[in-house]
């Protein structure tokens, strides 16, 4: 168990090394409760990761600590070399919700984060790089238009260019798509492989579905409950650009059984 | 309700089978005749029981009588004589009543509503005092403030804030997690949080507490002249009721219900504008 922990060193040759874990583990102090034991992980410059488990596994509290939201109760957390203690503008987050807010429209919106740290005047210029966003998202024309007119699968676009208005070193992305239905979570996943491919962003991504991690990662994080540790890291060496008609191909299907009979095993121990 | 159904064969031998949902006729007359229906009905009833004599005309005069009076103390008003003077300081009650209740209510509001001590320590004196029947206040603010405005300016702020106060707790308690944590995520102090998130997003709640107690401060303004003298329009009141003239009492509050109404229709005018992007479902939004 312990090994399966470790990172393989064909992960590691993908790229300079961006985010770093080191037996990082969460306990709470309240009810002794283990959420996170021995977790160590590596994410390299333009690798995609998706860690996949059963709910209680760790999964939200290791991207909290990661996020800089929790801090961790031991282990090391350092992004580009600093140690995490607590958000940064280098780390970029995505969640479940869209999350905009109805009285801003799009571009304003998109440009918040850089109006918290910089102020109003940072906001303005920042809108040419927010319109640039939405281009490459391609929600060119809404710039003006307040969320409610956007649809479920429009509204995480733009917080997708919420997330890369401050060009984060890392993007942490929980469930982003798991709230739309099944036609546009496959096109938005699509969507966020080009993204990240073009921006060659290192992208952490925590899912419930295993076609999902299959489809988007260069490997998967297995994790497991009770306490929340990984299980195994899975290869997925699938080629790239990724097509949704690649979930047909018998590959992909040996990754997924093999990634499901894991988890099964994990859950019922 | 049963549904006509209209199936007429068609040349190629085979029925279509369109049909039209039936609505209750009632309900396809316009909303504007709607009313006057029940407006016609209403003062009817009225003027029959009246006619009658099954009522006293002491207790409750003609609809004729009371029309009579309405326009005997319009003309007044606009022509500038004492009611438009008596009116005139029962709208400065209200007006700074009002204002006074939106500062301190608002105030109270963010303390409470933003703050662990002010939900712990505070929130379960105010909900003490809000339970106390306000109105018997009025003496001691006609023993500390006197006779003039300002004790009538006191109970209706008294009377206003506390649904202002809990409005504005409740529209900062409204924000959802992700929102919070978006906000903790982009590294926003606790001022910009509130400022940039939870105060907009909780303004229908707080709006909602400001339509209350537009109506509150009007009752605080009427009840402090009832019971603690003053000129304004609640002296016209107390004073035609003593006198049994039944129609000006009618009249005198038909008057102050514009106000009234004037009063709440302003604050849901401003909250659409600044609240553009929520819809009000809440019954009354809309006049």
């Amino acid at each position: 168990m312990l090994a399966a922990a470790a990172d393989t060193p064909k992960a590691a040759a993908h790229g300079v090394p961006v985010y770093e874990l080191r037996n990082v583990g969460k306990t709470y102090a309240r009810n002794l409760v283990v959420a996170l034991e021995e977790v160590s992980l590596t994410l390299t410059k333009g690798s995609f990761t998706a860690v996949i488990g059963s709910s209680g596994c760790g999964k939200s509290t290791l991207l909290k600590i990661m996020a800089g939201l929790i801090p961790p109760s031991k282990g090391r957390v350092a992004l580009q070399g600093r140690p995490v203690i607590g958000p940064r503008r280098d780390i970029g987050m995505m969640f479940q919700q869209a999350t905009l807010f109805p009285w801003r429209t799009t571009v304003e919106n998109i440009v918040l984060p850089i109006e918290i740290r910089d102020g109003k005047n940072a906001a303005k210029v920042a809108e040419t790089e927010a319109r640039a966003l939405l281009e490459l998202v391609g929600l060119k024309g809404f710039e003006n238009v307040y969320p409610n007119e956007l649809s479920g699968g429009m509204a995480q676009r733009a917080a997708i260019c919420r997330m890369l208005i401050t060009e984060p070193a890392v993007l942490l992305l929980d469930e982003p798509f798991s709230a739309l239905d099944e036609l546009a979570r496959d096109f938005m996943n699509m969507e966020l492989q080009r993204i990240c491919t073009s921006r060659d962003a290192t992208a952490f991504l925590v899912t419930h579905s295993i076609p999902e991690a299959v489809l988007l990662a260069d490997r998967v994080v297995v994790m497991a409950p009770r306490p929340g540790r990984i299980a195994e890291v899975v290869e997925i060496d699938l080629p790239r650009p990724r097509t949704l008609d690649m979930m047909t191909s018998p590959g992909f299907g040996k990754l997924v059984e093999h990634i499901r009979g894991r988890l099964d095993k994990e859950a019922f121990l | 309700m049963s549904n006509a159904e209209q199936t007429t064969p068609t040349d190629d031998g085979y029925e279509e089978t369109v049909w039209t949902e039936q609505v209750g006729w009632l309900d396809q007359v316009p909303r504007a005749i709607q009313m006057l229906f029940v407006f016609v009905v209403f003062v009817g009833l009225w003027d029959l029981v009246t006619r009658l004599g099954l009522v006293s005309p002491l207790i409750l005069p003609t609809p004729g009588e009371t029309l009579e009076d309405l326009i005997f103390v319009g003309r007044n008003l606009s022509t500038g004589g004492y009611m438009l003077v008596a009116l005139w300081i029962t709208l400065q009650e209200v007006f700074y009543g009002f204002l006074l209740a939106i500062a301190i209510g608002f105030t109270l509001g963010v303390i409470v509503g933003e703050t662990a001590f002010g939900e712990r320590a505070i929130m379960p004196y105010l909900v003490a005092i809000d339970t106390m029947p306000k109105v018997a206040f009025a003496p001691l603010f006609v023993a500390w403030l006197g006779f003039g405005i300002e004790s009538k300016v006191a109970l209706a702020a008294f009377i206003a804030t506390f649904p202002i106060i809990v409005g504005t707790a409740a529209g900062l308690h409204a924000a959802d997690a992700n929102s919070r944590m978006l906000f903790k995520t982009m590294g926003a102090s606790r001022m910009q949080t509130l400022i940039k998130m939870k105060l907009p997003m909780g303004l229908p709640q707080i709006f909602t507490g400001l339509k209350i107690g537009s109506v509150g401060v009007m009752a605080g303004a009427i009840t402090g002249e009832f019971l603690g003298g003053g000129k304004g329009f609640g002296e016209l009141i107390r004073i035609a009721a003593s006198q049994l003239d039944t129609p000006r009492v009618f009249s005198l509050i038909l008057y102050l219900s514009v106000v009234g109404l004037a009063l709440y229709a302003f604050v849901s005018w401003v909250q659409r504008r600044f609240v553009f992007w929520h819809k009000e479902r809440v019954m009354g939004g809309e006049i």
